[in-house]
This record gives structure tokens, sequence and C-alpha cells, in this order.
């Protein structure tokens, strides 16, 4: 089977509203979306007041993408992630408080801090790894699509990962494998632009990822990460195929870094007009509006999930800012099954 | 920790044939087990055939061929045990572990810890030390890197009854494990084996050899230089050999009791002694017993060189070398100082 690319969809959600998803959805959507912001958001002003000391990778510029992950994805699915991970963290259905606490180091966080922002993992809900290697996620995916096809379940396996990541060997190995063992694998590359300080356009001779992907085999298709209800029914039609069996998809999220790459990182290198564009597009308040406009949500219930957001992220905040920090035996356990026998130092 | 036999019935195996058996076996056991690596499927069988048949008898599906993606293969085994199984991936020639150093490192070994326990990657990789005819780049003995390694297990056996009792701990074990094979061994040694399950545990030495004058310390291919090199010492030095069979867990208290007897020690290894695992038995000891010891610890491994490929260049010790180094140590022991310092 010979892969092949759709066009990216035109901005405008008028073409989707025959799988609207339910009134629920689509206020869990904008709560994510704005959970995402706000709390990286908060996360930055902490650590720029010297409160928080940890890696922070924003998602801004994601949000549509994470919160139509939410939606797209059955509880029984899991997802390999990357260093950033918030949103995706959120689309597993995650508290917040556990994902903070462990930015913060702390028991209460996803791995008893051990992990850390790069690290957060939460088996039950499906978030099976999240990896600070750029392209590493991808082999994990293939594997535990091996496993989902071997058990002959239905669960389908996402993993995330930003446009960089496709210039990794690993990447194209797992488009390979995943597409000659047809497995259950979407592989979601969240294009945001930038490979750190570098623009797609400058390490990629064919920066159509979702082009360059095809020729291995496998349904490959761009869409406009901005556009909420686009992504829904890119990545929904790649995890039903996956669970009907028909392989693999990559799904090109195309949207734009809002921010620097790293927590404070200075970003003065990113073209002061694309940047305004794709601000003008700032996913949780763009949505707003069309679920205003459309009538799909009323002002006054999205003004009261606003109102939570604001209070989730404080909880979240102050949580994770009493939860215990490890005890001094945390160092030792869990490197091993069973430390007997194993070196100590 | 006992070795458990469940069958009485011996076979002469091969180290290939040792591990044949011992995948069957555990592929017979529990359908989680599952292997990947590359031309492992019948009719080839894998590159060294210690697949052969097994795809035939277990199915395409659990006995899987790759292509050439070793960080893949083991990327795909680390996915695999995150979802429930326990897969063997077998990658040629350990020199071809590079490819795939960010998946054993950064991922198999590091899962359970970064996960606060939640996530262990319990997988095997196979892997084997080759031969210097094959020049630099599939040869070298790279155990030392992932002892260095917190959160994997190195198991490196010497003869077929330790391999399989010693594979099939790894495959069951909960822990990542990376299993060294080594090609010079693979149809040369042979040895009565078990055809039933039976285990032998990770992190216990073995005394191959009692002697009284000197503990010589070795593991994988080396036990065999050094227990010949033992041989051709009798009635001049009582040599006892210890095969660790594990670095990682370290059985060093069977080092200790029999150090503490013979007060001399040499560790004898195939990867380079600058750096290697000598140097972490010598000092846990010299630690343990400074000061009761006649002499220092020695060791002798292979010189801080790539592996030639000249066969008139010896890197890795041979019977000789080890005979020399035996002798070396027992003259520094009644003159009491370092040989190059007399
Ligand atoms: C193998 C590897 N090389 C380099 C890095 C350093 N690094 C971290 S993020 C990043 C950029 C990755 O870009 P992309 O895949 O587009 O993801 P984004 O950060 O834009 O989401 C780099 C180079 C790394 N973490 N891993
Ligand atoms: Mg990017």
């Amino acid at each position: 089977m010979r892969g092949k690319v759709l066009p990216v969809h035109e901005a405008g959600h008028d073409a989707m509203t025959n799988t609207l998803p339910d009134r629920a959805a689509l206020e869990w959507m904008y709560s994510t979306m704005l959970l995402a912001k706000m709390a990286d958001e908060r996360a930055a002003d902490e650590a720029r007041k010297g409160l928080l000391a940890a890696a922070l990778y924003p998602v801004r510029g994601l949000e549509a993408v994470c919160a139509a992950m939410g939606v797209a994805m059955a509880p029984q699915d899991q997802m390999v992630s990357s260093y950033r991970n918030l949103g995706d963290a959120l689309s597993r259905k995650i508290p917040l408080r556990a994902i903070i606490a462990e930015a913060y180091g702390r028991m209460g966080g996803t791995s008893k801090g051990k992990g850390g922002t790069m690290h957060l993992t939460d088996n039950e809900r499906g978030l099976i790894a999240t990896t600070g290697i750029v392209g590493a996620g991808m082999p994990l995916a293939v594997g535990l699509g091996l496993a989902a096809q071997l058990d002959k379940s239905d669960r389908a396996i996402a993993v995330t990962f930003g446009d960089g990541a496709t210039s990794i060997g690993a990447a194209h190995e797992s488009f390979n494998l995943a597409a000659l063992w047809k497995l259950p694998v979407v592989f979601v590359c969240q294009n945001n632009q930038w490979g750190e300080h570098t623009p797609l356009a400058e390490y990629a001779a064919n920066p159509n990822l979702a082009e360059r992907t095809a020729a291995y085999g496998l349904h490959a298709e761009a869409v406009d990460g901005f556009d909420p209800m686009a992504t829904l029914q890119s990545i929904g039609g790649a995890l039903d195929r996956a669970r009907a069996g028909e392989g693999p998809s990559f799904i090109e999220c195309r949207s734009y870094r809002l921010t620097g790459h790293s927590g404070l990182s200075d970003y003065s290198y990113v073209p002061t007009e694309e940047l305004a564009a794709a601000l003008a597009r700032d996913p949780a308040p763009t949505f707003r509006t069309w679920l205003e406009q459309n009538g799909h949500v009323d002002a006054a219930t999205l003004d009261q999930i606003e109102q939570t957001a604001v209070e989730t992220v404080d909880d979240a905040f102050a949580f994770a800012q009493q939860s215990p920090h490890p005890s001094p035996d945390e160092l030792m356990a869990d490197v091993y099954a069973s430390p007997e026998g194993v070196p100590t130092r | 920790m006992t070795t458990v036999e469940s069958a009485t019935d011996t076979k002469q195996m091969t180290i290939v044939a040792a591990i044949q058996n011992a995948l069957d076996i555990a592929l017979g056991l529990d359908e989680r087990v599952i292997i990947l690596g590359e031309d492992i499927a019948d009719p080839i069988g894998g590159v060294m055939k210690a697949t052969k048949g097994l795809s035939t008898k277990h199915g395409l599906d659990r006995v899987r061929a790759t292509p050439i993606v070793e960080q893949t293969i083991i990327g795909t085994a680390v996915g695999a045990a995150l979802g429930g199984y326990r897969p063997v991936a077998e990658i040629m020639f350990m020199d071809f572990l590079c490819q795939a150093m960010d998946q054993i490192i950064n991922h198999a070994a590091k899962s359970r810890y970064m996960s606060g326990g939640h996530s262990p990657a319990p997988i095997v990789v196979r892997a084997m030390i080759g031969d210097s005819k094959f020049g630099a780049q599939h040869s070298q003995a790279l155990e030392g890197w992932f002892m260095h390694t917190p959160g994997l297990k190195v198991v490196m056996p010497s003869n077929p009854y330790d391999t399989k009792g010693l594979l099939l701990s790894a495959i069951f074990d909960d822990d990542p494990v990376i299993f060294i094979e080594n090609m010079g061994m693979s149809y040369s040694i042979k040895g009565e084996v078990p055809t039933g399950d039976y285990r032998v545990p990770l992190g216990e030495a073995s005394v191959l050899r009692e002697g009284s004058d000197i503990t010589l310390i070795t593991y994988g291919a080396e036990v065999h230089p050094s227990m010949a090199a033992a041989q051709a010492l009798e009635g001049e030095i009582s040599v006892e050999v210890i095969d660790l069979r594990s670095l990682v867990p370290l059985d060093i208290s069977t080092c200790v009791r029999s150090v503490s007897e013979t007060k001399r020690a040499i560790v004898v290894h195939g990867s380079t002694e600058f750096c290697g695992p000598g140097a972490e038995v010598a000092t846990q000891l010299t630690d343990r017993l400074f000061g009761t010891l006649d002499v220092p610890v020695a060791r002798h491994g292979a010189t801080y060189t790539p592996v030639p490929f000249s066969q008139q260049l010896h890197s890795t010790p041979t019977e000789e070398s080890i005979i020399a180094a035996i002798r070396t140590l027992r003259q520094r022991d009644a003159v009491g100082q370092h040989p190059e310092s007399i």
C-alpha cells in the first residue's frame, strides 16, 4: 500500500461540524486548553521567581492538538510523549496536581519526584513513557503497538514528538517497522516549526513532513494544528484505522511555538510577523470565540470554566509546594526490582 | 538461592544449542516471551543459528525477524516490555550495541527509576563478543560500559550449562539484562546440559577449581585460558579459579571467601584493564581484606587498544600471558615490591 498525502485542512471549522463532539467534550477541551496554557505560564512565573527549579518545555501553541488527543483517544489507548508533555499528560486525564508535583520533585508527583518534568508517567491513565531524548519515543511506541497487536486488543498507541524529531534515525526505523508490521500506532508530529533555534525549512530539504513520511507506506496527513476540530478528526481517524488493523498513520499537526524553546529561554530570533500571526490564532481564546459564536457553549459556562481553571492551577501549585519531598531511602529504591546483591554505590 | 533442576535428562550441547534450548523453553513456558532480531526467523534461524527452528515452532508473531534497526529493536523490546511482554532481543555483535545505546541506557535501564517504580522494562539483550579476525568493530568486550549503568544487570557465561540456566533466569528476571556471549565459544565449548528447565541464579559465582596459593577471578571466554593456565601451573602454584558468571549482581562474597584463604588474587578479563571490571573487583577485595593480603590484588585485562586484526598481536589475555601474570604476582610476593620497581 502506498501512503497518501492529504492537503492541510483550511482554517475554519465548518467542515467538521458533522463530527462535532458532544457538549461535555467541547467543554472539557476548552478547559484542557486553558489548563495547559495557564499551568505553563504559572510554571514559568514560579521559575522566574526562582521558586521552581525544573527544566520547563512550554506547550503554548499545542493546546488544540492536546485537547483533540484527549477526546480522540479511548481510555484503553496508550501514549508515549516527550519532554514537552504537559498538554499530553492532561490529555490522558492525569491530575494537574500530580503533574505539577512532579515538576517540584515531590512524592505527590507522577513518579514520586524521581522522573521530573521530562519523565511523567502514569500507566493507569495510559501515559506509558515520556522521553527526554529527541525521537526516542517512536521505537517505544512500536513496541507498545506490537504488544497491543499480539494481545489482539483494541488498544491504539499514540506517540507525540516534535518536527525536529523527524530528523532522528530512530523515527525512520520506526515508521518503516510500524508500517511493515501494520501496528496500531499513530505518530503525532507536533510541528511547532522549530527545533530549538532552527526553523524547519533550514533543517529539512523537504519541509513537508507528511509528504516525506508517506514514502514509508503509511497513511500520512497534515492538519492545521490550531484547529481543534480538524485535528480531532485527523487523529480520531488515525486511531480508528489503527484499531481496525489498517496500520499506522503519521499526523503532522502544523502549529507554531508561541514561546521560547524552554522555560525562560530567549526567543528574539523568532520572526515577529510569524509569531504575531500565530498568536492571533492562540488556541484557547480562539476556541472560546468559536464555541460562543456558534452557540455550542454559552458565555456563562465558558466563564465558569475559566474560573475553575484558575482555581485548579492554584490548587495544583499549592498541592505541589506542600507535597513532601521523597525520603532519603527513595534514592536507592526502584533501581532494580529487588535491591538484593546489586551495587549500592 | 539454589539451582533448580526439574529434569534429569542431559545432552551434549554447544553454547549455541544451550541458548536455543533456553529460548525454546522460555517461549513454551510463557507466551509473553517474544524474540526480536535480525535474521532470527527460519530458515536461517539467526546468524549464529541460536534461534533455529524457533519461528517454525512458536510462530513468526513471537519470533520476529526485523529490518536492520538496532536502536529500534531495543526500543521495540522496551516498548513491548512496558506493554507487558518479556522480549529477548538479539543484536549480533556487541559492537552494534553502540547503535542502540540510547534505548539501553536512557530507556531500558532508567525506566523503572524515572517512573518511581511503575514502569520496569524487563528485556534481555543478547549480544556476542566477536573475533579479532573480523577486525576492531566486531570484537570488542564492552561489559564494563553496562556495569557502569545502574538499572542494568550484566551476565557473561562461560559454558553451556551456565548459559542455559542464566539465560532462563535473565528472561524471567524483572530487570533488563545484558547477556553477553562470545563467538569463539559458540560452537567450540561443549558440555552436558539438562534438557529441561533449570535456572542458574544471577549473582552467584562458581568455584571452578580449588587451589591454595592464588585466586584467579574471571568470567566469560577468559575462563578457558585461565583454567588452562591453572592446570599448566599445577605442582608449581596452586590456583583457585572463580567464574563470576554475572557481573551485576556481582558475587563478591565468593571472591572474599576464597581470597581470605589464598591471600593473593588476580582478576582476568577480556575487556580493557584500564577502568575494566577488574578494577571494581580488586577495590572491593582490598576494602574487605586490606592488611590480610600478601600482595595487592592484581589485574590482567586487555591492552588499552582497539582489538588488533593481526593474529600476531594479542590484546586480550592468553594462557601464556595469564601464566606470566600469575608468576609475576608470585615474584612480587617474594620481594614485596611491584616488579617494575625491583
Ligand atoms: C537526541 C537528542 N538530541 C538533542 C537534544 C536536545 N534537544 C532537546 S529539544 C530539541 C529540539 C527538538 O525539536 P522538535 O523535535 O521540533 O521538538 P520541540 O522541542 O520543538 O517540541 C533538542 C535539539 C535531545 N534532547 N535529544
Ligand atoms: Mg519543534
